[in-house]
């Protein structure tokens, strides 16, 4: 059998490798953006100067020629689904047994003037990357569109290389779509104070050309301000990048319509990662969701589907993460920036304004529902078992020691949170002095 | 495509700018470094000792300053920021000068310090050393050895850098206590203490630098120095053997090999302040792994066979009227290596912490060594195994503490990263990660499924450790080479690693695959 990946990201490789962990399939992994599979998370780290690109590749080159993986650097140009042949731009056709689309995404254009210039470019492959990179030599300004969490990367990379940044966001707050209003303004203020020029409530209106083809600068929609800035940075989301695909046989809606064994529409076709768009997305999950967790869980269950063993996707309870520049961020778990009204949340906020500690619970029933931590690390495994067992929230914070995950000898707030609680709910809880990786293991066996 | 990967890794797109006050600093600095210079080609400055105290000042307001300028325009946080665009820091046409530099100034202080200035035939000292002498007189009331010149230029790197790393890691306060400790154990235990203690005739010992690390420990001259001032060198020599064979397993066992290698050890110390701004150029590479598990062990075996045979030389010159003697001595080595053999040919014991191959390796070293033992006993030759043990003790002198821990352990710093010597060559290093690996409760835990393979940890690791390849399984890391400091769980961008004791699940975390998905839901 020859099964054919298209796109080497982390859903296309993890496909790749659960296929020959799981049996001796011919494999080609097929990808017009790298040689080798790297780390696109890690796009940022390169432009700043912590890595190198070969430092984001999470396994050495002789890795893929040991596991008889095959990698080719050709960008697939047409389908047929019929004859099973893929057209390529370099190589002769290739035909396939069974195929993996694992196309990622695109930055979103929402039909901006001067949105297709030079200069203008958002941050997802590897090629952006170059493009930043080129015009970043004496760069007087970048104005960034779109909050969200390539936004706030992009502002980051600019502001080490000591570039003035403008970001331009459309919602009140930072990301307050997803963050609840307080996390939400702690990032604000945190952009704030690295001097980012954040401008919220504000739409881009156009990309002004400077006659040659060049970006100079944009007009923001509401004030008609003129910004003058030597790059435009749209980072206004990203969407399944399938426009190729529109007009094929593929069933496809905003991303390509998979069922919950991940097949398309065509026998022995499948999808994965941000292109794929579930029919049956999970009770209180969106039907796409361009996450590196999920694209890795995917791909995984994609190879079991592949080799016939049946296993339905499921990517199990909420969790992400993310760095705004200096604070991280972790959630795990039903944390909305608009909740139901049956979900209360007892939210902590340290003394610095920079680290806080959100849980979410049942107003009724009390059971935990979801942690937003922002400048403090909590356990995944903890916090994951808690919200499965359907923990009371005062089990939880008399517990919570347990949760703790930062460095040893940072300061620790479990009895403040649990003040907090005890004074909106009347309660005199105590923390249980419990802590340390025995006690957690202890937990987590029972 | 090439085009791209040159564009990343090898342009450097915009050069870093220094600020005045930086170029002030850097001036300043290299105006101090400038004094020391002249003074080793033997051009008689006007009152040496003021310029001593000056070139010194002016070295460490050059380093703190060019740091305090570097990182305060830098909000707290992890900041590398354009490390890899630096010439000095990325194996650029900087950083093979100062590899060149610094590998020169170990080989001119090892073999030839009479080019420093040493004085030899009891002349006097001249130029660098003799420099150093009215801070020598000061502190031990004697001319500087070029010993002294190293300690304390050492001690100074340290003292600086750490506070340079204090700086640049002030938010993290797992490492600013860290720093504080190398910089309190080089200058108290390694530097001040024992040129005190000379001073008040008793031994020069630094009571930190334990065996194998400190391999002249069993020399003759060193026991007979403990030996011959009463009680408090007994004392001392007492509490040096304590150390190797009691207190230092029992902080293994509880912490790790960290308590030594990143928090007192002298070399560890120097790797960890000055040594690092060059931390990610150690190589992850699967090949540079294997070397390194060769390299280590055998220089640990060797500091093995020639310290028993530097101690049976001892018994066999000194006949001592009393029970410990040259046959005693034989019969406490070999029921060792025949309890060894006897350990490792029971591999339960070992059971997911060495693999098959290890485990045939000690089986083999033991047995060899036991058998050479005996036939050199039984010849009666004086020998221990079939070598000259003076001869063998100056060669592992000067290849390893001279050549490997020196030269190449410090020279090479902006080539191959800040922990060559404890990577690849130091003993005490490899003792300590055998018990890390066998019996401690320290491992660094991974945080559930957040890995994002972003390579950081991996890249910031000076022991060449490829920890990304535990974190995105999400297993726990247990390494004989990890030395516990911290900074590849300060560089997560996503909170996912804690360096932890605990005695629970130790193997069975380190085996575990926590991020195979479809086994989690079933």
């Amino acid at each position: 059998m020859h099964v054919v990946i298209i796109g080497n990201g982390i859903s296309g490789i993890t496909t790749a490798r659960w296929l020959r962990k799981l049996g001796d399939a011919k494999i080609t992994v097929i990808s017009s953006e790298s040689d080798y599979f790297f780390s696109r998370t890690a796009l940022m780290y390169m432009y700043m100067g912590h890595m190198r690109l070969q430092d984001t590749q999470p396994y050495e080159n002789w890795f893929w020629k040991k596991n008889r993986i095959e990698l080719l650097n050709d960008h697939v140009t047409s389908i047929d689904f019929q004859s099973k042949t893929l057209g390529l731009q370099k190589s002769e056709d290739l035909s396939y047994d069974k195929l993996v689309l694992a196309l990622g995404s695109k930055s979103n254009k929402f039909g901006w003037p001067g949105q297709d210039l030079n200069k203008v470019g958002g941050l997802y492959h590897l090629q952006d990357l170059v493009e930043m990179e080129k015009h970043s030599n004496n760069l007087k300004r970048a104005v960034i569109v779109g909050g969200g969490l390539i936004g706030i990367e992009m502002a980051e990379m600019f502001h080490s290389r000591h570039i003035p940044v403008t970001m331009l966001v459309r919602e009140s707050n930072y990301w307050n779509n997803v963050l609840p209003e307080e996390e939400a303004t702690i990032i604000s203020n945190h952009i704030r104070s690295r001097n980012i020029d954040l401008r919220l409530n504000t739409n881009l209106k156009e990309i002004i050309n400077d006659g040659e083809g060049n970006a100079c600068g944009v007009i923001t929609a509401e004030t008609e301000e003129k910004i003058n800035c030597g790059y435009v940075g749209l980072t206004a989301g990203v969407s399944p990048n399938i426009g190729w695909l529109k007009d094929s046989e593929l069933n496809t809606n905003r991303g390509i319509v998979v069922n919950k064994y991940l097949q398309t529409n065509i026998d022995g076709v499948y999808a994965i990662g941000d292109c794929a768009e579930l029919s049956e997305p999970i009770k209180g999950r969106r039907p796409i969701e361009a996450v590196w967790y999920t694209g890795r869980m995917m791909g995984e269950t994609a190879a079991y589907n592949i080799m016939d063993h049946k296993v339905a996707y499921d990517p199990g309870i909420w969790f992400n993460s993310a760095k705004f520049i200096d604070i991280e961020y972790q959630v795990y778990g039903d944390v909305l920036a608009h909740p139901p009204e049956n979900h209360n949340s007892l939210f902590w906020q340290d003394n610095s304004g920079e680290k806080s500690v959100r849980i979410v619970y049942d107003r009724d029933n009390l059971w935990v529902k979801g942690f937003n931590l922002l400048g403090i690390r909590y356990r995944h495994e903890v916090c994951e078992k808690w919200i499965k067992q359907k923990t009371s929230i005062e089990d939880v914070l008399i517990n919570l020691k347990l949760a703790h995950f930062d460095p040893e000898f940072y300061e620790t707030y479990e009895q403040e949170i649990i003040n907090t609680y005890n004074r909106t709910s009347n309660r005199t809880l105590k923390s249980n002095g419990a802590s340390g990786l025995n006690k957690v293991l202890q937990f987590l066996n029972a | 495509m090439n085009q791209v990967y040159k564009s990343l890794s090898i342009a450097n797109p915009e050069p870093l700018n220094l600020s005045l006050a930086q170029k002030i600093y850097s001036a300043i600095g290299i105006i101090g470094l400038g004094i020391l210079l002249i003074a080793a080609t033997g051009l008689n400055l006007p009152n040496p000792s003021s310029c001593l105290f000056i070139s010194l000042i002016l070295i460490s307001i050059g380093v703190i300053g060019f740091a305090y300028q570097t990182f305060k325009t830098q909000s707290p946080g992890i900041k590398n920021n354009g490390i890899w665009f630096s010439s000095a820091m990325s194996r650029g046409l900087m950083g093979w000068g100062l590899g060149i530099f610094i590998t020169g100034f170990y080989v001119l202080l090892y073999w030839y310090p009479s080019v420093l200035g040493l004085g030899t035939d009891g002349n006097s000292n001249t130029g660098l050393i003799s420099f150093f002498d009215p801070l020598s007189f000061l502190l031990k009331g004697s001319a500087a050895s070029e010993w002294f010149v190293y300690g304390t230029l050492y001690t100074l790197a340290i003292i600086i850098f750490g506070i340079r790393f204090i700086w640049k890691y002030r938010h993290n306060k797992y490492q600013v206590l860290r720093t504080l400790s190398v910089m309190f154990f080089q200058l108290g235990f390694a530097f001040l203490i024992p040129e005190f203690m000379q001073k008040l005739n008793y031994p020069y010992n630094d009571m930190k630098n334990m065996w194998p690390l400190n391999y002249y420990f069993f020399d003759e001259w060193n026991i007979k120095s403990f030996l011959s001032t009463g009680n408090v060198g007994l004392l001392m020599l007492i509490l040096g053997v304590a150390m190797i064979f009691v207190i230092s397993p029992i902080l293994t066992y509880l912490y790790g090999k960290r308590w030594y290698c990143s928090w007192v050890c002298g070399c560890g110390g120097l790797a960890e302040t000055a040594g690092d701004p060059f931390r990610h150029l150690s190589d992850k590479s699967l090949k540079a792994w294997q070397f390194e598990r060769w390299s280590i062990h055998l220089v640990l075996v060797f500091s093995f066979v020639m310290t028993a045979g530097v101690i049976f030389s001892f018994f066999h010159n000194n006949p001592t009227g009393y029970w410990l003697n040259k046959s005693t001595f034989m019969i406490i080595i070999a029921v060792l290596l025949i309890a060894l053999i006897y350990a490792f040919s029971r591999p339960q014991l070992f059971k997911n912490k060495l693999d098959l191959k290890a485990i045939k390796i000690f089986i083999s070293i033991a047995a060899a060594s036991l058998v050479i033992m005996l036939i050199n006993f039984f010849t009666g030759s004086g020998n221990a195994f079939f070598i000259d043990f003076y001869s063998l003790r100056s060669t592992y002198g000067f290849l390893i503490g001279a050549a490997f821990s020196g030269v190449v352990g410090v020279g090479f710093y902006p080539l191959m990263g800040s922990r060559v010597w404890c990577r690849f060559g130091c003993p005490m290093a490899g003792l300590l990660g055998i018990q890390q690996k066998i019996f401690s409760r320290f491992r660094i835990t991974t945080n559930g499924n957040q890995c994002i393979s972003c390579g950081n940890c991996s890249t910031y690791c000076e022991m060449g450790i490829d920890v990304r390849s535990y974190a995105q399984k999400g297993q726990d890391i247990i390494r004989a080479s990890c030395v516990g400091c911290g900074v590849c769980a300060a560089v997560c961008p996503r909170g996912v690693l804690r360096l932890e004791n605990g005695s629970k699940d130790i193997y069975e975390k380190g085996l575990d695959i926590r991020n195979d998905h479809v086994k989690l839901i079933g």
